[in-house]
Order: C-alpha cells, then structure tokens, then sequence
C-alpha cells in the first residue's frame, strides 16, 4: 500500500520536474524545481525581470500559461483616463510594452478581465485544483481555496518562471488548521482567519504550508474559502489550501478556462483523488472550535494583533517578554489607542470595502444587505472598491449601486486601491480605517495611516454608525 | 555574475523589533519604481525621515555610533509583503548579513538570491547579541560562511548556523538560480511532455 498522502502532497509530487538527493545524507539534495502551471503578473513585480529577459536574451518560454493584468498602482477612478500620476504611468506602461513584446496577452484597464490578479484567476477559471500556481505577490495564497499550491514569489522567482515556468523551491512543511463546528451569528471567514492569527501570531505558520479542514471551512461557499487562504501568509505560512468539493467544481463548471465535455468529467474525476488521504500526517496540527469565535478587529500594527470586538485592548502587562512589549508599546502609540479600554466605539475616519481579501461579489452583497435603505455616518468617507471590472459589472447589475449611493458610499472601478499605499487611494496621517483587507502595518493603507482590520459585515456597520461597531446589533 | 560572500567580520546595527515587516524595510509607495538601482534611501524611509525629509535623529539607522555590514533584528524579520526591492535596499544600503531568530520565508528566498546573507541564530544567542551591541556599539561580529559559524569575540562565543548546502554554494560563486534552472530546460520540456491529469488549459 502506498503511503498515505495529503492533499500538499499529491499536487507538489505531481509537479516535480527534478528532484536531487545528496549522497551522503540521502535526504533531498538540492530545492526541487517545480514545474508552475500558471503565473500570474501584474505591474509592480514584473518590470525589472523583463529587462534581466532582455538583456540574457531570453524568452518568456510559455505564454500561454502566462495571465496578466494591471491592478496595483492603478487609480479607481476616471480609469479611461491617461494615469496622472508619472511613476504609476511609466509603470503601467513598462507592462503593457513588456506583454507586447514577449507575446503575453494582457488584461489592462478598460478590458473585461480586468482586476485584482487573485480575483481575476478564480473568476475566469483559471484557478483550478491540484494546479501550481505562482505571482509576484504574496497573496497569491488566495488560489489555494480550490486546492492548489498557490504561493507569492519575489522578483527573481518571477524570472525563472517567465524564462523556464519552473521555480526552484524547498519543500515546506505541512500543517493542518481544522476548525469544527458551527459559526455564531456575525461571525464570517475574515473572523476565522483573523482568530487563527491572533492565537499563533505572525510567525506561527511560517516554513509551512497549511491546509485548512473541518466541519466549518466545509461549510463556507468559495469566496469564503478564498478570503481564508488570501490571509495564511499574514501568520507566516508559504501558502493555504482548502480541499476540492462539489463547491469547488460548481464554482469552476463553465467558466471561461474550466475543462469542457469529456475534459470535464476527466478532470472532476482527477479532482476528487486530490483530497488528503484520511491518515495522512502532517507536520503540525492545530484545532479549533468554531463557536470559540466571535466578530473580530486588530487593535495594533500586524494582523497577529486581533481581538474579540467585545474585548479589550491589552495592556503591557498581558506580554512576557521585553521584545513583545516593545512591540506592543511601538504598535499601541502608532495607533494612538488606550491600552486595557475597548476599541468598540471607537470614532472612525475611513472605511475600505475592497482588496483581494474582500472584494467578491459575495462581499458586496452581504455589505448591501446590511446598509440597504441606511445611510453613511457623516463623520465618514466610505471606499467601494470591486476586485474586478466583472464585480463592478455585477454590482450595477444587481443594483447594488444603488444601494451604495444612497448610502454616501464611494463606488470605483477595480484595483488594489487603499490596501497598499501605493496609487492615489491612500488614508491620511493619523486617521482611523476600518479596512477589509489583510494588512494593517505602520503606513500600509499611507504614511501616518492607522488601519483596524475587519470582515465586510464589520466594516458596513461601522460605516453606518461611524464608529467601531458589532456587527451583530444590525443584524 | 554576482557579489560573492564568505567571511564577513564587522561591526552591526541594531533593530531591538520582532514581527518587522517589508511595508517597513521598504514602504509601498515607492514600489512604483521600474528598476533594481537606487533604492538605497528608500531603505526604513519613514523610520528614518520625516515627512519633511529631514532625518529622524532618534532612529538607530541615524545614529553615528552604530554601523557596519551587518543588520542585528528580532524575529520573524521580513514578514509580510514579497517585494523583493526590501532585499535589493537592504543590499544597496551596504549590510551584506542579517542576523535574526527566524525570517519570513520569502524575504529568506530574495535575500538569498540577491547576495544578502541571512543567519539563523537561537534566540537566546540573539538576545547576547543585542545586549553586547548595546553594552559596547563597537562590537565586532564574525560570520564565517565556509564553516558556517557566527561569532562574537567580545564574548569568545562560537556558534553554528544552519543553511542550505546549495545556496550556500551560490553565495559562495556568486551563482545565480536562473543559470541553474536554465540549464535544466531539457528536463522541463520533457515533463511537459509526459505528465498527466494537466487541465490547466482547455484544449
């Protein structure tokens, strides 16, 4: 009988281009090369290996297995416009030159396909189980939702993979998360991923890669499931997966990269071999119990530093070592918060409904539902930002527009917007974001800028009173 | 061909911070760049500047008693963002090392792939390291890529590192991944070319 596997396992073997072993110690010698059957790019990771391409004289050796878009330093608004700003220009620029001149079909501004590289693979298909997939981003951990082994790479991984579609990777660990049971009410995946994180903090993961189990991930739909993922680089970890389902196939079936006829039935039956052999064993287990969660918020400056919103800051006091408290003391006068007190209440400046964490389709509905017929605290500016052109699309079509401009809320075109104070979206100094998206580091969303992380539903209530809410009053 | 390391004998700055992540090393807003040069001053930009561009004299990074090639940091150094240009900075800047209890793994990757050594040291030996930089900022640290020892004179402390037997030829050479993987493309196009269960693309 052959070993039983997990379901890392089976798709990082089925990958494996090369593997040497040292002589002497018989373990695996040298990092694998791992063969990657897509790679996504975008203008921010891409513009430097280009001009390495150029200057050795290489090609881009698939392009076909090569997806790329412009979503980083883009603005969200008068997106038909030429990019004001000269370095984003020049950037944005250098990618549609770079797709032109290496054969890469690409999806800019103003095309259909547009949007966020990890809302965009999903959506079109592209994402799909057992697959290996690669950008120059570390959330491209997102795609592990389908059961894949998706991770982000640096700048000169991203060269050997326009070069060769193949990385040079060390095998990472194994850890499974299983969380059992049944959600509380207000209680959605962000909450999930932000509890995970705020228990084993940001480093907790790190050398591994996780799969995410139990009776609760079963239970979320795919957008659910992808907002889980996006966040398992947030404690560290290579990269996250969820085991593929009837949900997973269901999510893919017709879109415009999924299999088709007896392509289809071939692949959904390769598919279902993919899940982790029940005794599979993995390096780390973690488990969790889903009634121990509750609606989530960070308080401080890494997404380690998450509270229940019923609870309290902590205090200096609730930290063991030196180097913790020095922490927690650089994090808490960052934000400018009260140690001990509750961040319930707390006035809000901003709020950012978007990102690859949060900017599905789903997420929008459940925000519409829950600010439909109400309207915006006036103390707040409200960002609307879909993750794709498709979500905008689907946004007016639903009317979910409607909803957002009778609430004063500001609904854009699609792009990262103020996840990374990179283009124009940017939170002053000093004012406070309830934000959906994954990161809430010294000067992430701009300079000075003091980011409280949470689910949509959070942050749509907290839109609605202008302040840090549950959002279990509305509900 | 790249800058080769071996033996590094210097003196280090300190950063007493765990949990430091690359939106710090090298902020977003300069992501906007289309090359690897220059990156130098952007390098803890607004630990070190003002908004005005003045220099923050209280940061460690402006402070004339510290220096040298070797950045002492707390761990899970490098968390967050796989921007490489956080590599590339830390380089530019002039530390050839970083010494910490743990990194994140994919700035471990880009360091090892741009020339920048990262060493792995218990947490305890990291805590002697701060406490004799901070005791005397003059504090030589040895790093010994060869043998793979780090050590601290001042205190006839000698320990071993951990680093991988291939990367440490590379650093070593001044080898690049990409001429390794390059040479290997015949074995790429035959793994193309008989795997299965691929259904990445649609026919």
């Amino acid at each position: 009988m052959n070993t039983p596997k997990t379901l890392f396992d089976k798709v990082w073997d089925s990958h494996i281009v090369h593997q040497s072993f040292d002589s002497q110690s018989k373990q695996e010698g040298h990092p694998a090369i791992l063969y990657i059957d897509a790679h996504m790019i975008h203008e921010v990771t891409t513009p430097q290996p280009f001009a390495d391409l150029r200057k050795r004289n290489l090609k881009v050796f698939r392009t076909k297995r090569t997806f790329a878009t412009e979503d980083h330093s883009i603005p969200t608004k008068d997106q038909q416009l030429p990019i004001r700003e000269e370095m984003s220009r020049r950037q944005v620029e250098a990618l549609r030159q770079n797709c032109k001149d290496f054969g890469i079909e690409l999806w800019g501004i103003g095309h259909k396909n547009q949007g966020i590289v990890h809302i965009i693979g999903p959506q079109l298909g592209i994402t799909k189980p057992g697959m290996t997939i690669v950008c120059g981003d570390s959330h491209t951990s997102t795609h592990g939702a389908f059961g894949c082994i998706a991770f982000g790479i640096g700048t000169s991984e991203v060269e050997q993979v326009l070069a060769t579609q193949s990385i040079l990777q060390y095998k990472p660990k194994t850890m499974n998360i299983r969380i059992d049971g049944k959600l509380g009410k207000g209680v959605v995946s962000k909450d999930i991923i932000l509890y995970i994180i705020s228990k084993i903090s940001t480093s907790g993961g790190t050398g591994h890669f996780v799969e995410y189990s139990g009776s609760a991930i079963k239970g979320l739909s795919m957008e659910a499931r992808m907002t889980i993922c996006n966040m398992s680089i947030e404690m560290g970890a290579r990269g996250g997966m969820i085991a593929p389902d009837e949900k997973t196939f269901d999510y893919i079936k017709g879109r415009l990269y999924a299999p088709r006829g007896k392509e289809w039935d071939k692949a959904v039956e390769h598919w279902k071999s993919l899940p982790s052999d029940i005794s599979a064993k993995y390096d780390k287990e973690l488990i969790i119990k889903a009634e121990d969660i509750e609606p989530m918020i960070t308080y401080g400056t890494n997404p380690g530093m998450g509270i229940k919103i019923t609870q309290k800051i902590p205090t200096e006091q609730d930290f063991t070592s030196d180097a913790q408290k020095a922490v927690f003391q650089r994090a808490i006068t960052y934000m400018d918060l009260r140690p001990g007190t509750k961040l319930l209440g707390h006035p809000v400046d901003y709020v950012f409904l978007g990102s690859c964490t949060n900017s599905r389709i789903e997420d929008f509905r459940k925000i519409a539902e829950i600010v439909k017929g109400k309207k915006k605290a006036k103390n707040v500016i409200v960002l609307v930002i879909p993750g794709s052109a498709e979500v905008k699309k689907q946004i007016i079509e639903e009317g979910l527009d409607k909803i957002f401009l009778d609430a004063g809320f500001d609904l854009r075109d699609a792009g990262c917007s103020a996840c990374l104070g990179m283009n124009d979206d940017q939170i002053p100094p000093g004012k406070y974001c309830v934000s959906t998206s994954n990161r809430n580091f010294e000067g992430r969303q701009g300079p000075g800028a003091r980011t409280i992380l949470a689910s949509p539903i959070t942050a749509a209530a907290s839109a609605l009173t202008g302040e840090v809410t549950d959002v279990r009053k509305v509900l | 061909m790249k800058k080769t390391i071996n033996k590094i004998s210097s003196t280090a700055v300190p950063l007493f911070l765990e949990n430091i992540d690359t939106d710090q090393i090298y902020p977003a807003r300069f992501l906007r760049t289309t090359t690897k040069e220059g990156l130098a001053d952007m390098l803890f930009h607004d630990w070190r500047f003002n908004p005005d561009g003045t220099k923050k004299a209280e940061n460690i990074l402006n402070d004339p008693n510290y220096g040298g090639e070797i950045l002492v940091v707390g761990k899970n150094f490098g968390c967050g963002s796989s921007r490489e240009h956080a590599a590339w900075a830390l380089s530019q800047y002039g530390f050839s090392a970083v010494i910490s209890s743990s990194f994140g793994d994919i700035f471990k990757h880009n360091a090892l792939n741009n020339s920048l050594l990262p060493v792995e040291v218990s947490e305890k030996f990291l805590k002697i390291i701060f406490e004799e930089i901070e005791h005397n900022p003059k504090t030589i640290i040895e790093i010994d890529l060869q043998n793979q020892e780090i050590k601290l004179p001042s205190k006839k402390i000698k320990v071993k590192f951990e680093i991988d037997a291939y990367k440490k030829e590379c650093l070593m050479k001044g080898y690049d991944d990409l001429d390794y993987i390059l040479s290997m493309k015949e074995k790429i196009k035959e793994f193309e070319n008989t795997r299965e269960n691929d259904f990445s693309l649609p026919e």
